[in-house]
């Protein structure tokens, strides 16, 4: 293993078809039009100096060290900025070329420290490397004059030196060592579409500058790391490299926060990770990264990671550490125990959609062939459940459409109820790229989120009260259909004609117009008018969604909503279309591909089908239940009754993620045993039994699928620190039940799930190491995956229009309730926070805070920063608000990331009609002043600290 | 609301209340489809036992649904 080095080209590929033939150094090139002659120069094995260009911003042309000779045109010009042209004749070093680079580099280094071998950069530095490049021996100018590297000059204070910037907890900025090459500046407008860093000055004052000259945590920056990746010197520098030093090598491996799915190279110095430095031949992140992936892994070396299994008899008591085997058979006795006393189907399981495809699959295989039944489910029932029921009937597939590269063909985005910016970051930098070359955007929200107010990108914004999804996408379908906007010859062509023609007339009904729904929803009929012709007229329109679509009574109905809105503008089967849901966590694509719904085998094939079951029992070698089994909420209500009694849970911590916590509660405390398997004593461990410490994804091996279908091999970099990989332990518990799964390497894991699922048969460890990764299906017809599906014709034959009729939740706002409650994500931290917590990342968001609007706080006297009481029918909560007009009035949100705040408490049992996925999105509530925590709260605190205990060891007697 | 049936019925209007404008036999089809694909035995065990008692609250769609499902189990 060494050190990957990525090449650098120096500028962007262009995607030009023609082609241009040019000499360099005497040696004929062909390259597409618009390459630079740096990059023509590179792709051939020359490395032209330089210094302020980089392949992942557009050229810039300021160091004047990459200069060339061109036969027949006077000067030197830049190669970053000169295209490639037929019939160049390119020379890259001759003795006026030398004479100039060695100039500059002179004056660069005249003001620059010589601190070299104890910089952090040494080993890593391209002013160095140019240095030697250019051959440079003397600084004749010496170091006395005017500078920006010494803090005294001439016992004065140095009025250009300006000290270290340490705010930001992953990376420092050394102004000292800066060329002012603007590589940072141009990453942060072009690659993360922030904007948060400009030069401030001119000349020999020129800066970087986070906003007006604020420290980097105090400006606008997001922390995603590009500027320290396109810095060329130690000036913006990992803190984790300047304590480690430089790594010595590199595995390529798979983010396991959000589902964009960023690939990343987890630089090492032996089992020490240095640095997580986004890949760019990652296809979901194209070399971009967001603070969570790049620098929040540190939970991963947490000191409250639990290494040891741990066991108790009841939640009231400490906990025991025992050994492994005493841990399953532990386990396996208490879950044998009570299918004895409470029937074969009283057992279940979660699967986690934050492990890896094979451990969820063998989750899910343990559950339906070592339990006996198919009690099993995954925290997608909480998210995207409803993405799976709605494509599938419309589309015939449960994911989405496109490959996020679609998106660079896109001419208008709908985002309807997702917040890329803070929840898919890596996915919104390359959507607002897209934005500013002119693509349109519409926002459909209740919220006036990042998306809306993200730098020169305007977005038409449709406001709409929370829970009114249904009634706007019919609406903009009201508006497309009787405003003869409708792609005839693609509905005709790719779906059910009749359908649609019932469809049609259902939406042309007066009762969905504009101005008839606008009561309801609060959305301007005009802006929603505008929305829908642009989106059925301006080009290539592409849906993305999250879970402010999902998260409804009417989630399914939304799904299908937006699959007739794609169809009816014929907006499917192509780049630059589709329709897309952002998936929440990393594999929950995955973990829902593996057969963890209660009613689904692998490949979402139900199980009810002989023909299937059939093949999974000669496979496995038991016989199957073909009855489906409980969904999570079906579990706790069947606890409660007495009929569900033991439950295996892997990295998951539904009681602090599902609604109504006191209801999850009651259920749990029902239960006989209950088995976490989590890095840490979350929030459910603390009504477990049993405690199976689990693995990071840099201890093991697999594969995770992100919200493209994209599946990506994830590689163990160091020895799991709790012994075991995820599926190691999942075969433990497996053989204590008597049910006995051999598998030496996940690999072969994989193997089994290609040999029984369709739609992988042609995926392998060993293609993956081929390719970097494939998007499901992959098999015969497609061997190197499917990108963009439905090309030509839906998976399920016709394309099928529902309708979709607006039926308003039973969760209304009256006198004593009268706000909406709404939830999303924050930038900085991940779902239950278990992650992110426990990293640096609590300086952007140490605790879950109200938005409320100035007027709504100024009728109940509440200030911004105040403590306020919120208050459901189902619980009530403390937290401190946050005053701001981007929540409307009538409106209030918060996010759930911390255990203190509880905000599921707050939250109610209603649940989409057709799956079950609660609706987070929308609770009425009232608001009023308060002095603290609640009695809730404190109570809950209590119990929580009471049941981590961990019982100390008895030294046994010399 | 978490004590069944209460919740169960409340569950199996929501789905009928989905289906309500497809017309009645549409309509029934998809509710009893859509309860056989996703409701665990024990759970439309319930149901029925709900139904041989009167089947008080269920709308008229969901009580025909549950009633051509009784008979196809």
């Amino acid at each position: 293993m060494s050190l990957i080095q990525e090449t650098d080209f120096g500028t962007p590929k262009s995607k030009s078809e023609t082609m241009v033939t040019l000499t360099i150094d005497g040696n004929t090139i062909t390259v597409p039009e618009g390459t630079s002659i740096m990059r023509a120069a590179m792709e051939a094995g020359t490395q032209i100096p330089k210094l302020c260009a980089t392949d992942m911003v557009d050229a810039f042309g300021s160091c004047r060290l990459c200069l060339i000779e061109i036969e027949g045109r006077a000067g030197t010009p830049a190669s970053c900025t000169t295209p490639a042209m037929n019939g160049l004749v390119v020379h890259t070093q001759t003795e006026r070329l030398k004479k100039l680079r060695k100039g500059v580099m002179e004056l660069y280094i005249s003001d620059h420290p010589l601190d070299c071998l104890t910089c952090a950069a040494n080993g890593d530095c391209e002013l160095q490397d140019m240095a030697g490049a250019v051959g440079l021996r003397d600084v004749r100018y010496g170091y006395e004059g005017e500078n920006h590297v010494f803090a005294k000059s001439h016992g004065c204070d140095n009025d250009a030196w300006m000290p270290k910037d340490e705010s930001n907890p992953y990376f420092t900025y050394d102004p000292s060592k800066c060329i002012v090459c603007s590589r940072c500046v141009r990453a942060c407008e072009e690659v993360q579409g922030t904007f948060a860093l400009t030069i401030s000055g001119r000349g020999f004052d020129s800066r970087v500058s986070p906003g007006m000259s604020e420290s980097f945590l105090g400006s606008e920056c997001v922390s995603c790391g590009a500027c320290v990746q396109a810095c060329p010197t130690a000036t913006l520098t990992e803190k984790s490299v300047i304590e480690i030093g430089q790594p010595e090598h590199s595995v390529v491996t798979t983010c396991a926060y959000c589902g964009v799915g960023c690939t990343f190279k987890a630089e090492m110095r032996g089992e020490e990770v240095v640095r997580m430095v986004p890949w760019k031949d990652g296809k979901a992140n194209r070399g971009h990264s967001c603070v969570k992936g790049r620098f929040a892994w540190g939970y991963t070396t947490h000191k409250e990671r639990i290494l040891k299994p741990m066991i108790r008899e009841r939640i009231e008591d400490p906990w025991q550490e025992v050994s492994w085997d005493e841990a399953f058979n532990f386990a396996a006795t208490k879950f044998k125990g009570i299918q004895q006393k409470y029937g074969r189907d009283a057992v279940g399981g979660i699967t986690s959609s934050r492990c890896t495809n094979e451990e969820t699959y063998l989750v899910q295989k343990l559950i339906r062939a070592g339990f006996g039944n198919n009690n099993v489910d995954t925290c997608a029932r909480v998210c995207h459940s409803p993405t799976g029921y709605g494509l599938s009937a419309t589309f015939g597939t449960s994911a989405g459409t496109q490959d996020f590269d679609s998106v660079e063909h896109t001419d208008v985005v709908m985002i309807i109820g997702a917040n890329p910016a803070a929840a898919h970051p890596v996915f919104a930098s390359r959507l607002k790229k897209r934005l500013r070359q002119g693509a349109k955007l519409i926002v459909v929200d209740p919220r006036r989120t990042e998306m809306v107010e993200s730098p020169h990108v305007r977005a038409l914004h449709l406001p709409l009260m929370p829970g009114t999804n249904v009634a706007v996408v019919t609406a903009l379908a009201h508006v497309i259909v009787t405003e003869g906007l409708a792609d005839e010859a693609f509905i005709r062509e790719r779906c059910d004609w009749s359908e649609f023609e019932d469809w049609a007339a259902f939406v042309s009904d007066p009762k969905n117009s504009p101005e008839a729904t606008a009561i309801v929803t609060g959305v301007d009929p005009k802006d929603l008018r505008e929305a829908a012709r642009i989106f059925a007229t301006g080009g290539n329109g592409a849906i993305y969604y999250g879970l402010g679509v999902t998260e409804h009574s009417q989630g399914s109905t939304t799904v299908i909503a937006i699959a007739n809105l794609a169809m009816v503008t014929g907006n499917i089967g192509r780049p630059g279309v589709g329709v897309n849901p952002l998936r929440g966590q990393n594999n929950v694509q995955g973990s829902c591909d593996m057969g963890s719904f209660p009613h689904e085998l692998p490949g979402y094939r139900h199980i009810s089908g002989d023909a299937v079951r059939e093949q999974f029992e000669a496979m496995w070698n038991v016989k199957l239940n073909k009855e489906p089994g409980l969904r999570i909420p079906n579990m706790f209500d069947a606890a409660i009754e007495g009929t569900f009694m033991g439950l295996y849970v892997q990295g998951e911590d539904i009681l602090q993620s599902d609604p109504n916590t006191k209801h999850v509660v009651a259920a749990l405390s029902s239960m006989e045993c209950v088995i976490v398997h989590d890095l840490f004593l979350n929030e459910t461990a603390n009504y477990a039994h049993v405690f199976l410490p689990g693995s990071t994804f840099l201890e093991k091996d697999g594969t995770f699928t992100n919200a493209e279908r994209r599946i990506q091999r994830v590689r163990k970099v160091m020895t799991p620190k709790n012994g075991l990989a995820d599926w190691e332990v999942t075969i433990g518990l497996a053989k204590a039940m008597g049910f006995e799964m051999h598998y030496n390497h996940p690999s072969e894991i994989m193997d089994e799930i290609a040999a029984l699922t369709p739609t992988f048969a042609g995926v392998s460890f060993a293609k993956l190491d081929e390719l970097g990764s494939v998007q499901w299906p992959c098999n015969e017809k497609a061997p190197e995956g499917t990108p963009i599906m439905h090309i030509g014709g839906f998976v399920r034959g016709k394309g099928k229009f529902i309708v979709t009729e607006y039926i308003a939740t039973d969760e209304r706002t009256g006198p004593r309730f009268p706000l909406l409650l709404t939830t999303g994500r924050i930038l900085s931290q991940y779902n239950v926070g278990a992650q992110t917590r426990r990293t640096e990342n609590v300086v952007w968001h140490a605790e879950d805070r109200l938005e409320i609007h100035p007027h709504d706080a100024e009728q109940r006297g509440v200030r911004d920063g105040d403590w306020v009481r919120l208050k459901s029918r189902a619980g009530e909560t403390t937290l401190r608000a946050l005053l701001t007009d981007r929540v409307a009035p009538g409106v209030v949100y918060t996010t759930f990331h911390h255990p203190d705040t509880q905000a599921n408490v707050i939250t109610t049992e209603f649940s989409d009609w057709a799956t079950n996925c609660p609706e987070y999105k929308v609770t009425a509530v009232q608001i009023s002043p308060s002095n603290g925590p609640s009695d809730w709260q404190k109570a809950y605190d209590e119990q929580a600290r009471h049941s981590r205990r961990i019982a100390p060891v008895v030294e046994a007697a010399e | 609301m978490s004590s069944s049936p209460d919740r169960l019925v409340y569950m199996a209007n929501q789905i009928g209340k989905f289906f309500q404008s497809q017309g009645h036999d549409r309509a029934v089809q998809g509710i009893s489809e859509h309860i056989w694909k996703f409701w665990d035995p024990r759970m439309r065990k319930q149901i029925f036992a709900h139904l041989d008692a009167g089947g008080a609250g269920l709308d008229p769609n969901v009580l025909d649904a549950l009633q051509k499902l009784k008979l196809q189990a």
